[in-house]
């Protein structure tokens, strides 16, 4: 065990971080191997390993600010174990505690704990109901061991673990065959750029034989590695983000993976799991940093920005044509991830840092919010059209927690999304980057009127479908898309009809988040001039970066001038579309042909899902298919042919001289000295065990005379 | 010499049970002598561990001794078998062994 200095007197929670994450992986074994004979199933030890590893975050939260509290040098604690040796490579699995890996911690385990409460009401009764609470929480157990990794080694464990929890959390309910595809896509979509973080970790590697996190980004900003190498490297590492972050080009398995359970989705697919490649690049920051040349003078787009950038406006445009209020949620998500990579891309770290920590509370709770509205609204439809409308009066508590949650993603000033979202705008103009600002201004918009449009079709208007109470049956019949048939929840009578509050369990994670989601961002408020955040993660950056620009309402006026026009505009069309008045933009996509060609490239996802199918599955793998069956018929083929006639020649001249007459000769002659030899020894195998006995004792007499003999 | 006397002991005791192995047709008295042969074993390793003053020889004593008690068990149920299927414990008619 190799504690440095700094750790002697860190305190007991800060040196044994790394029980937060064995707890739960712990956890899941129990569950495994006895959840089912337990009363409740397995889940309460779910929610004991959560909450123990919940007390121990807090207890390492604390001392961490303690620590940052006596001075601005921080050292992290690092602690190492040798996990397995291999030609002379030690490869160490430990703990690396720093600011960024403590705001994880108690992120991801607080998190966890609101979504497993929230689970024991909504999975209540399903088929699997044990397997639900072993996977997740051996994904909480997975997203821990990874933020604090002290290697690279041990964070591609923790970032597999969590693949492998997001695929069997998404295909849940895989007897839905949609279930089953959205699981595998997600799993092989994000396998693709998990190629890219096994190169750039044996890139880093090979390059300054280290794994460790500390040693690599000490190494990347001491100057001595050569550009083109940290250039390929932070290249093939952002692959891998762009694949678990869901930036644009792979970002079409996350939708999809709103298969899976509510609780799934807003615990691993909006809150924690899709941070883990935003949390990657911060975390390797100085590598990214150096190899991508950001802030240096003069750079206006780089790598990172740019696809944060395109990922903040495409996934913002999907939104506004998705019926599923799920699907609004996940390209919500996907945008706002964008945000983040781009805060990372222009310099701005600790506002894209804070952006993960204050988007957790809201999106977790929007989530929620969709799940309690499914739940007991909408007799388990995510259909915003069919089946909500009018909830806002049966449901309030839902509804003002939803509006809270909204209010903060759309960056309406003093709830905790302005804080952060209007930080990683103002830095990237601040920094130089000026596309990005104007993208970051145009992105705050879209999401303004997007979550307008959402909550106006959830909550507000008519109810209608199964919000409305009647028909509900045939509503669900026709969303068993969400295989929700096999989850009928147990307190629904029969004949249930008007849509209430949820139950307790529901409702109270939803105003425990709506709350942080309202106050969390109070620890970073430029505004007032608070830094704690800033203060306490400041040491895990590893570079230098350009001070901040000192917050002025002036330069917040455009992105809340936009956020209040992005509302009235929206507005205004919902109530147009939406609404009961007649009106001349109801049904104007059908009638106009160019908003109707834009409508469908916006319903079908900008064509990426059939680029990737029919272009090119198609257009690479069938050519190649082809170029390959031509080559086995033909060349192959002929060279097999071709072997196989020589051989054939040689095998008959093989046959005649060799085999007849030599082997064949020594063949004969040994059967018939082994006949001769058996009929002489024939006698002796008389079956009965006397004289077995007699001739093993006299064998061994004879052998032990031999060695008296040979002996003396 | 007292280790001689042992090491006596342990011929007379092995060549007692080779003897039994070999003439008795009883299947029962035939485990007996084995018995015979695995503790002149026993006094054997014995008394060379305490001619050596280590406890190997010991040790080895103790494992022979368990392996013995099994082997006894799994001998006795053959027997038993063999008894209900022929009425008969006399190896000199068990020849289905004959190859």
């Amino acid at each position: 065990m190799l504690a440095n200095e700094a750790a002697a007197s860190a305190g007991w929670f800060l040196e044994h971080a790394y029980l937060i994450a064995v707890i739960p992986i712990v956890g899941f074994a129990l569950i495994i191997f006895f959840g089912k004979k337990l009363p409740m199933q397995g889940s309460e030890i779910g929610l004991a390993s959560m909450v123990s590893a919940l007390v121990l975050a807090v207890g390492t939260t604390y001392q961490w600010i303690q620590l940052t509290g006596e001075g601005h040098e921080v050292e992290p604690v690092i602690t190492s174990w040798t996990w397995w040796q291999s030609g002379g490579v030690e490869f160490g699995i430990g703990q690396h505690i720093d600011g960024l890996a403590v705001m994880m911690l108690i992120l991801v385990a607080f998190i966890s704990t609101l979504v497993q409460i929230f689970s024991l009401e909504y999975v209540r009764g399903d088929r699997r109901y044990t397997h639900f609470f072993a996977s997740i929480t051996l994904f909480s157990g997975g997203m821990l061991l990874m933020v604090l990794a002290e290697n690279m080694v041990q964070l591609i464990l923790g970032w597999e673990i969590m693949g492998l929890c997001s695929f069997l959390l998404i295909g849940h309910w895989w007897e839905e065959r949609a279930n089953s595809e959205a699981a595998l896509k997600a799993f092989l979509t994000v396998r693709v750029g998990d190629i890219g973080l096994l190169v750039g970790t044996a890139i880093l590697f090979g390059a300054s034989g280290t794994f460790s996190i500390a040693g690599l980004n000490e190494w990347a900003t001491s100057g001595e590695p050569s550009h083109t190498v940290l250039l390929w490297a932070s290249v093939a590492l952002f692959i891998a983000c762009i694949g678990k972050s869901g930036q644009f080009p792979l970002h079409t398995w996350l939708p999809d993976a709103m298969a899976g359970p509510t609780p799934v989705s807003s615990l691993l697919h909006s809150s924690t799991m899709v941070v883990g490649g935003v949390f990657l690049v911060a975390r390797l920051y100085p590598v990214f940093h150096t190899g991508l040349d950001i802030n240096v003078a003069g750079q206006t787009v780089n790598l990172i920005a740019v696809i944060g950038g395109i990922t903040v406006l495409i996934a913002a445009g999907l939104a506004f044509v998705q019926n599923d209020i799920k699907k609004v949620l996940a390209y919500s998500t996907v945008s706002q991830l964008g945000y983040m990579m781009m805060g990372l891309g222009v310099g701005a770290w600790v506002p894209a840092v804070f952006h993960i920590f204050t988007h957790a509370f809201f999106k977790c709770c929007l989530f929620l919010c969709a799940g309690s509205v499914a739940h007991t609204g909408s007799h388990h439809s995510f259909d915003m059209k069919k089946d909500m409308g009018g909830l806002r009066t049966k449901m309030p508590i839902t509804f003002v927690t939803w509006l809270v949650s909204t209010a903060a993603l759309c960056g309406i000033p003093f709830f905790s999304g302005f804080f952060s979202k209007d930080e990683i705008i103002d830095g990237a103009k601040h920094n130089g980057y000026t596309a990005f600002f104007v993208i970051g201004l145009v992105g705050a918009f879209m999401t303004t009127a997007y979550m307008t449009r959402a909550t106006y079709l959830t909550f507000f208007g008519t109810a209608r479908g199964a919000a409305a109470g009647h028909d509900a049956h045939a509503a669900h019949d026709a969303h068993d898309a969400h295989g929700e048939v096999d989850h009928e929840p147990v307190h629904h009578p029969k004949g249930f009809i008007f849509a209430t509050e949820s139950p307790a369990l529901l409702v109270v994670p939803l105003i425990i988040l709506a709350t942080l989601a309202l106050f969390s961002g109070y620890l970073n408020a430029a505004p007032f001039h608070i830094e704690k955040f800033h203060h306490w993660v400041e040491s895990s950056i590893g570079v230098e970066l350009p001070e901040a620009a000192a917050f002025e309402w002036i330069n917040a006026l455009p992105s809340i001038g936009l956020v209040a026009l992005g509302f009235v505009l929206s507005l205004a069309m919902c109530k147009a579309v939406f609404g009961d008045a007649p009106s001349p933009l109801k049904g104007l996509t059908q009638r106009n042909k160019a908003l109707g060609a834009g409508h469908a490239f916006l319903v079908n996802k900008y064509y990426l899902d059939a680029l990737y199918e029919k272009v090119i599955v198609h257009g690479v793998a069938h050519p190649v298919a082809k170029v390959a069956y031509w080559t086995n018929q033909h060349v192959l083929d002929g060279i097999v042919n071709a072997a196989g006639i020589g051989g054939r020649r040689t095998g008959e001249w093989v046959y005649r001289n060799i085999d007849q007459r030599i082997v064949d000769g020594a063949v004969n002659g040994s059967g018939a000295v082994a006949r001769g030899t058996g009929g002489a020894l024939r006698p002796l195998q008389s079956g009965k065990v006397n004289q077995y006995g007699a001739l093993l004792f006299s064998a061994a007499a004879v052998a032990a005379l031999v060695l008296v003999l040979v002996n003396s | 010499m007292l280790i001689n006397n042992f090491l006596l002991l342990g011929a007379v005791l092995f060549c007692i049970g080779v003897y039994g192995v070999i003439t008795r047709k009883n299947a029962v008295m035939v485990l007996m002598s084995i018995e015979l042969i695995l503790n002149s074993v026993n006094l054997n390793l014995l008394a060379f561990s305490q001619l050596h003053g280590n406890v190997d020889g010991n040790t080895f004593a103790l494992y022979i001794i368990a392996v013995a008690a099994a082997e006894v068990g799994v001998g006795l149920s053959m027997v038993l078998l063999i008894y209900r299927n022929r009425k008969s414990i006399a190896l000199d008619e068990l020849s289905e062994m004959k190859g």
